[in-house]
């Protein structure tokens, strides 16, 4: 297939997904097997959207591709979806949220044990956003439930991938005393 | 009237010792105990003098941070094997240094929640009307009460004085129903601020069921429910 033809079709399955589409299944769909003339076609559309200063962009995000509108006009969405409010977690859903991310498969106990408090609530809207999911269950008596994060997770924080986020070692706590 | 006020200020005891140890400039692993635990348990009755609920939790802190101390104010028993000799604070200091890091990384996460709010993809379809086509049970309905009632709690910050009967809210909510087939669930709740408020828009919304005024369903089981308007009043209107 020539590469013009290839760009069409990505940009066509993109423009049409309601979410970030894995590079296998763009293979899958354009019977494409080789997943570097994949990803070098998206590569050049990516640029040519750039480079024509377009509203929308081709992200690299939670394990695959899709379009999303630029932020310096998020304003202008806004007008038009006013009904979107723009939803913020708390404090203690995002400091669950690390746990779960850094600490993956991860009980409700040892997330209880790094913050103190009881998690329950927290979880079950983490669960209820699907932010993160039930991974499975702990060969622990009781075979406590763990937790770990989702797809949703990473298009939420517009990660790529976990890896992305900068590890443990690499945080510095605020200097103290 | 006995008024209890959720703790947010603070998240739990290790948030709370954390914010003792920033304002007092103290390195976390050489924390002067005494002290501590002093502006610990002043902070606890300021707590309880502003009629704040807090969680067990903090009891728990401030008997291990009382247990500490007086560990520390024991000379250690001749019985005792070196490697026991360890400081009574080292485990604490661990804790707290675990918590400031993910403390820090949910701070991280925070920022890219901003940049990432201004990008928009598209959205999910939106499932047609006819979707909605399994009745929810009294059940279904007794779920989603609860997760409005418990989202309502932590949202509430003040505290107003309202009154209003089930059949005042049984009008107000056919009024919301108005020009539309149907709402959903959390719409016939939201701007109800009390506890009796959203008892009393409950028992509303289950009597207009029961009088087969309004319909309650869902597109899938467990799925968000709509309240929809009975079809003969559609009908007449029309």
């Amino acid at each position: 297939m020539e590469k013009e033809k290839l760009k069409s079709i990505i940009e066509c399955l993109l423009f049409f997904s309601d979410k970030s589409l894995g590079i296998d299944k763009l293979a899958e769909i354009t019977e494409i097997e080789n997943h570097e003339e994949l990803k070098g076609a998206i590569e050049e559309l990516k640029k040519e959207y750039e480079l024509r200063n377009s509203g929308l962009q081709l992200l690299n995000i939670a394990q695959g591709y899709q379009f999303c509108t630029r932020p310096e006009f998020s304003s202008w969405v806004r007008k038009l979806y006013k009904s979107q409010t723009t939803f913020q977690l708390s404090l203690p859903a995002l400091e669950t949220l690390s746990i779960i991310a850094y600490k993956q498969p991860v009980t409700r106990a040892e997330i209880e044990k790094i913050r103190g408090v009881d998690s329950s609530y927290v979880l079950r809207t983490l669960l209820e956003r699907k932010l993160i999911r039930i991974s499975g269950r702990k060969r622990l008596p009781g075979r406590p439930i763990i937790y770990g994060t989702t797809q949703e997770f990473l298009r939420y924080f517009g990660l790529k991938e976990l890896s992305e986020i900068p590890s443990l070692e690499e945080i510095k706590p605020p200097v103290s005393g | 009237m006995d008024y209890r006020v959720r703790l947010e200020v603070f998240e739990g005891p290790l948030d709370l010792l954390l914010h003792l140890v920033k304002k007092n400039e103290l390195d976390i692993f050489n924390i002067p105990i005494a002290e501590i635990t002093a502006d610990y348990l002043n902070y606890m009755k300021l707590f309880r003098r502003l009629n704040l609920d807090f969680a067990g939790e903090f009891l728990v802190m401030a008997s291990t941070l009382i247990h500490i101390k007086s560990r520390m104010l024991l000379p250690p028993a001749e019985t005792v094997e070196e490697e026991e000799l360890e400081d009574p604070r080292q485990e604490l200091a661990a804790r707290l240094m675990e918590y400031q890091k993910f403390k820090e990384a949910a701070s991280i996460l925070k920022e890219r929640e901003a940049i990432q709010g201004n990008i928009y993809g598209r959205l999910p379809m939106i499932p047609e009307d006819e979707d909605y086509t399994i009745e929810a049970t009294l059940f279904d309905l007794l779920d989603a009460f609860q997760r409005v009632a418990i989202r309502a709690e932590e949202e509430v910050r003040e505290i107003i004085q309202e009154d209003i009967s089930i059949e005042d809210r049984i009008g107000e909510i056919l009024n919301l129903l108005e020009n539309k087939r149907f709402i959903s669930f959390e719409t016939i709740f939201s701007g109800q601020r009390t506890k009796r408020l959203l008892i009393v828009t409950f028992l509303a919304l289950l009597e207009l069921i029961r009088l087969k005024r309004v319909f309650a369903r869902q597109a899938e089981p467990f799925g968000a429910i709509r309240i929809y308007r009975a079809r003969q009043e559609l009908v007449a209107q029309a």
